[in-house]
């Protein structure tokens, strides 16, 4: 509720803009004629980037917790649809299979079958417990150290991935490693049709286009909440922040518990579109990917963090597969690769020319603009002890 | 019963023990101050008390609570808040953003009352409310750092060097200040290694020697001790 009011008290231009904005974005798919686009496609993974980049802008860019290991909360939500909206627990209830609030082919298939709101809602409770779990060792660290153990916990939540073939209960496995659990069910709404995206991806975009909204509230919600000026209080001195009376412990499990269950909700969303669970996707680029959406898109900012994310979905999704190696300019010059390839090489090269144009990201939070273009003055010596 | 006891605190950072048995005592109404060298475990000692670096072993009681083991954001909420040492304001934000983190646990409506009086013992803060903290001159952060401590509302507040790094005549009014904190019924404890200042305000002293008490006393006779006077009044 207090989400929705805060939504209310934006300054008027603010909303105006923003409304504007975001049902032009909601119109965009029925500007394209075939349902099945290539350039839905890509829309419908900037949505889910967006989510992502949103989740982890609470951990990087409020809490100032560097998390290399975001990935993991990908796995949680993709495998949360592939456990609960599959086959994949093939033989439970004698092969009857549990159904809730699915109905249609769905509720006549063996397994667990789970409504799409359900699977969010369990995939951001696992994830949230996960992220606190990840956020207790790293307590004791700081900065770097910190980046080297949730590195190291997307590493093991990836490794479990790829061996759940083998990590065996009863008649059932964990994962299915890099052959997929596929299909999953695919999304059902209450209020509106099945989707069903071998014949439009439009219900995809509008329903990751409707998380990604919600997402974006809260998170704006946050920020200039109690919690989320104790969040920034710890990212800027920490040891000042604790001696305001900011609980250090409470406010950074739940930067991490915030930013996992953003990531899980996003995860079930992009793993019903895949359509397909499997470990290839958990990899520690993902983490890499979404970072680099944050700061393209500016550390702390809401609105920089879901272009960034919009942009790198952009060229990962469109730019690259439909346009650079449609063109295929390096066969007519005799060189034969594809630019797909090369995609991290492109987001490397990306990342080093927006350090030397613009370091604080495309739409800067306006604190972290001061930030980085502050000249060195005789404060700054009193900052760099703690560093 | 003092308002805050200190018996045979150790407090370590690591294995090095920074802290080798402090007992002391501060009681309500007083400025009590703590001098010594660099390394004698003044700091060590507010950060004992607010919880920053818990002490090992000995007990720390606040009204008669003991707190030893209580968690910094609890030790404030009891009612003892602290000016850090080197001042630590958070540089990014606003004076008046800093003011306001300064009373983070509490939930009352009376924010504003405690602005003003804040504002009114330091008018430039007023004037800047809207400036980054980390912009301003090293006295201006002192200030705010004193003030930010005050929005806790405490009964006992630590401050740690007030005087560091700043010119002679600031420290003089930042001093001046303090001693007016003082008098609206503030117990202050102050650390700090200019101890002509600290002496001249406070009641009590207490001198410190690598992380033992070494003499304490009323302020005036600890002026007048030539061990202290040769050590730390550079007489």
């Amino acid at each position: 509720m207090s989400a929705l009011q805060d939504f209310w008290r934006w300054r008027r231009r603010d909303t105006v803009l923003a409304i504007g904005a975001l049902t032009l974005v909601a119109l965009f798919p029925l500007a394209i004629s075939n349902p099945l686009d290539a350039k839905l496609d890509f829309a419908i993974y900037a949505v889910a980037y967006s989510i992502f980049a949103l989740g982890l802008n609470i951990v990087v860019g409020f809490a100032g917790l560097l998390d290399l290991g975001y990935v993991a909360f990908y796995a949680i939500g993709a495998y949360s649809v592939g456990w609960f909206a599959s086959d994949h627990f093939a033989y439970i209830n004698h092969g009857k299979g549990i159904h809730i609030g699915v109905s249609g082919l769905a509720s006549t298939l063996a397994g667990i079958h789970f409504n799409f709101l359900l699977l969010v809602v369990a995939a951001m409770i696992i994830a949230a417990v996960l992220g606190t779990l990840i956020g207790l060792p790293t307590l004791r660290l700081r900065g770097d150290y910190i980046a080297i153990v949730t590195l190291a916990f997307g590493e093991i939540i990836g490794t479990i991935a790829f061996n759940g073939d083998s990590i065996k209960a009863g008649r059932y496995t964990l994962t299915e490693g890099p052959t997929a659990i596929s299909p999953v069910d695919q999304p059902q709404i209450p209020g509106f049709s099945q989707l069903d995206s071998a014949t439009s991806l439009r219900g995809y975009f509008w329903l990751g286009l409707a998380m990604a909204i919600i997402v974006l509230i809260v998170n704006r919600s946050l920020r200039d909440s109690r919690l989320g000026r104790a969040w920034i209080a710890v990212r800027e001195d920490e040891v000042a922040a604790a001696s305001m009376g900011v609980p250090l412990v409470r406010t950074k499990l739940l930067a991490y518990a915030v930013g996992a269950a953003l990531g899980g909700a996003a995860g079930a969303f992009l793993g019903s579109y895949t359509n397909s669970i499997s470990s290839d996707q958990f990899v520690f680029s993902f983490s890499i990917f979404i970072l680099a959406a944050v700061i393209l898109g500016g550390l702390g900012s809401i609105w920089g963090v879901v272009l960034g994310a919009v942009v790198l979905a952009f060229i990962e999704r469109y730019f690259i597969p439909d346009v650079l190696d449609k063109i295929n300019i390096q066969n007519k010059i005799g060189l034969h690769f594809a630019f797909a390839d090369l995609g991290f090489g492109i987001f490397g090269f990306l990342l080093v020319i927006m350090m030397i144009l613009r370091p604080e990201g495309l739409f800067p939070e306006r604190r972290r603009k001061i930030e980085l273009t502050e000249s060195a003055t005789a404060d700054e010596s009193l900052y760099e002890v703690r560093a | 019963m003092a308002l805050l006891e200190l018996d045979d605190v150790h407090t370590f950072y690591g294995n090095i023990e920074a802290l080798k048995g402090i007992s002391l005592e501060v009681d309500e109404g007083e400025i009590v101050t703590l001098i010594g060298s660099n390394g004698a475990g003044k700091s060590t000692t507010l950060r004992s008390i607010s919880g920053l670096t818990p002490p090992r072993q000995g007990s720390i009681r606040f009204r008669g609570q003991e707190i030893g083991e209580t968690p910094p954001q609890d030790i404030v909420r009891l009612g003892i808040s602290q000016s850090p040492e080197g001042r630590r304001v958070f540089p990014r934000m606003s004076v008046r953003d800093n003011l306001e983190l300064g009373a983070y646990l509490r939930r009352d409506a009376r924010l504003e009352e405690d602005l003003d009086r804040v504002y009114e013992l330091f008018p430039r803060l007023q004037e800047r409310q809207r400036q980054k903290a980390g912009t301003m001159s090293g006295g201006e952060q002192q200030m705010l750092a004193i003030g930010r401590a005050l929005m806790a509302q405490p009964k006992l507040l630590l401050l740690d060097e007030p005087g560091m790094g700043l010119a002679p005549i600031l420290v003089e009014r930042i001093y001046e200040t303090i001693a007016r904190i003082n008098q609206q019924g503030t117990t202050i404890l102050l650390v700090e290694q200019n101890a002509n200042y600290a002496l001249d305000v406070s009641s009590r002293g207490y001198v410190l020697e690598t992380g033992t008490v070494a003499l304490s006393d009323r302020s005036e006779a600890l002026r007048e001790n030539p061990d202290v006077q040769r050590a730390y009044l550079g007489t």
